[in-house]
């Protein structure tokens, strides 16, 4: 079993088609993208009990926010944690992995959900599923960085836009199912979990099936790689556990904690937000549009600033992000005072394309500075930047607000001191993106221990 | 440029791949371009 999974027996031919990669990876990047959709089920979690109304038994909630808060953390720490795995077994059994956590997860919850057990739900969907989200998310990435090496950029922009579609897919099947099973003794939730759960399973297992990577020293036919060195793209290899040990990982961590904290910030509030700052100017309905059409600009961004990357090099994508990032958060809260609503959401789709590019250009910026080798376990370690921003743009978005609402701020001006904060953090990150340089050569890969993947 | 599948069989295994996860992608997509769509109401 383990000779059908391994390295060995997906490396492909020399003439396969590389092509056939990206749906593999978009088939497991589509499913585990519904963990950004899970917010739809937290209604209906609410009276699974009272059925047509929650009643005092029903879980609150508080508590059925921590579903998917233990799910990020631990997408975090199993992304962390499995790099070296990844890289040693390869990205097959990492994928079928994923497949069996998240897809079984899904259906303890359900378990969870019918037995009214939220501690099922915690271990099935926050620690189980949150697993499969970390192994299912850098697996397939760094495969394609390896397929692509003359676009790197484009390649995981593909994969890495297929999470943000997966929310698309996730939530509208979400309501559904929920709407299909619901009946007068059942809320339909337990139904839906399990039927999802085999649907991602099987849809994350073809994926896995279709995997392959290229032979070492595989190179794209046609394709010459520069003689000139280009700057800030090595052809050495990094280590994982060395790459911790250089400056660039701790600056390329900051760029990414910092580029989602401040996305995270907008997307989090983003109905409310554009609510209260155009007072009675902007219906919930029309709130609802909004958060649509920044989710549109989320994932169109991950596609488009990742391939742009390709061509105007990473360093210069991020100093995009940040400097225009910068600029449009400074410009938010003047645009809500003179109820400009049409710049308003023009600059926020903007900022959100950026966070989305953010996230997807981040392992094309590994493996130009640390190789392809290691790439896929020194993102995984990366991700843990995702889970602190995923705490930190929250608090300070919240806390700051209900501090400032307490002190007798209007709610439509306590937006404006977080959007400044946001802008300052997104100038932190160009700093730290201008001190990004190519890694000493002291942590370079020594050339006779460059073939072993360990 | 890379190397391009030598028969039939194999690009209709290609595009057939291809529509399995776009079709998904583009339904969620549309969907959530109705809900953006409210914007203008």
């Amino acid at each position: 079993m383990s000779g059908f999974f391994s390295k060995e027996r997906i490396t492909a031919g020399p003439n396969y088609n590389r092509w056939l990669i990206p749906p593999a990876a978009l088939s497991v990047h589509l499913c585990i993208g519904q963990a950004y959709a899970f917010s739809v089920f937290n209604e209906p979690l609410t009276r699974v009990i009272g059925i047509q109304e929650a009643l005092p038994e029903d879980w609150k909630l508080t508590t059925i926010g921590w579903i998917f808060s233990l799910a990020i953390v631990f997408l975090g720490l199993s992304a962390a944690f499995a790099g070296k795995w990844l890289e040693k077994v390869g990205p097959r059994m990492t994928m079928f992995t994923a497949a069996c956590c998240f897809g079984g997860g899904l259906l303890i919850s359900a378990i969870g959900v019918e037995l009214h057990q939220i501690w099922l739900i915690y271990l099935g969907y926050g620690v189980v599923g949150g697993c499969g989200l970390g192994l299912g998310y850098v697996s397939p990435v760094s495969t394609l960085i390896k397929w692509f090496p003359d676009r790197r950029g484009m390649a995981t922009g593909m994969a890495i836009m297929g999470f943000g579609g997966g929310a698309m897919i996730g939530s509208p099947l979400s309501v559904a199912l929920m709407n299909f099973f619901s009946s007068d003794t059942s809320t339909g939730v337990a139904q839906t979990f399990a039927v999802m759960g085999a649907l991602y399973f099987i849809s994350m297992v073809i994926g896995s099936l279709a995997i392959r990577i290229p032979a070492e020293n595989w190179k794209p036919a046609g394709w010459v790689p520069s003689e000139k060195p280009k700057k800030m793209v090595t052809q050495h290899h990094v280590h994982i556990d060395e790459a911790l040990k250089t400056p660039q990982f701790y600056l390329l961590w900051v760029i990414l904690c910092f580029n989602v904290t401040a996305g995270i910030g907008i997307l989090g509030q983003a109905s409310v937000m554009i609510q209260e700052m155009f007072k009675g100017g902007i219906s919930p309905e029309a709130a609802a549009g909004f958060v649509g059409l920044l989710s549109l600009f989320n994932m169109a961004g991950r596609f488009i600033w990742s391939s742009a990357s390709d061509y105007i090099g990473r360093q210069n994508t991020y100093f995009v992000f940040f400097a225009l990032g910068a600029l449009f958060y400074s410009l938010l809260p003047s645009l809500g005072q003179q109820g400009n609503v049409v710049l308003f959401i023009a600059a926020s789709a903007v900022i959100m394309s950026m966070y989305g590019g953010g996230f997807a250009t981040i392992p094309a910026y590994l493996a130009d500075i640390f190789g392809t080798k290691f790439v896929g376990g020194i993102h995984g370690r990366l991700l843990t930047a995702w889970a602190t921003a995923g705490i930190l743009g929250p608090v300070l978005v919240n806390y700051i607000r209900e501090y400032q609402i307490e002190q007798g701020m209007a709610k439509a001006d306590a937006y404006n001191f977080t959007l400044y904060i946001m802008a300052c953090l997104l100038v932190v990150g160009f700093i730290c993106n201008l001190l990004m340089r190519e890694v000493h050569p002291k942590h370079h890969l020594k050339p006779d221990t460059a073939g072993n993947g360990q | 440029m890379e190397t391009k599948p030598t028969s039939l069989g194999r690009y209709v295994v290609a595009i057939l791949f291809w529509a399995y996860v776009l079709i998904p992608l583009a339904w969620g997509v549309s969907q959530t371009l109705r809900k953006a769509l409210l914007l203008l109401h």
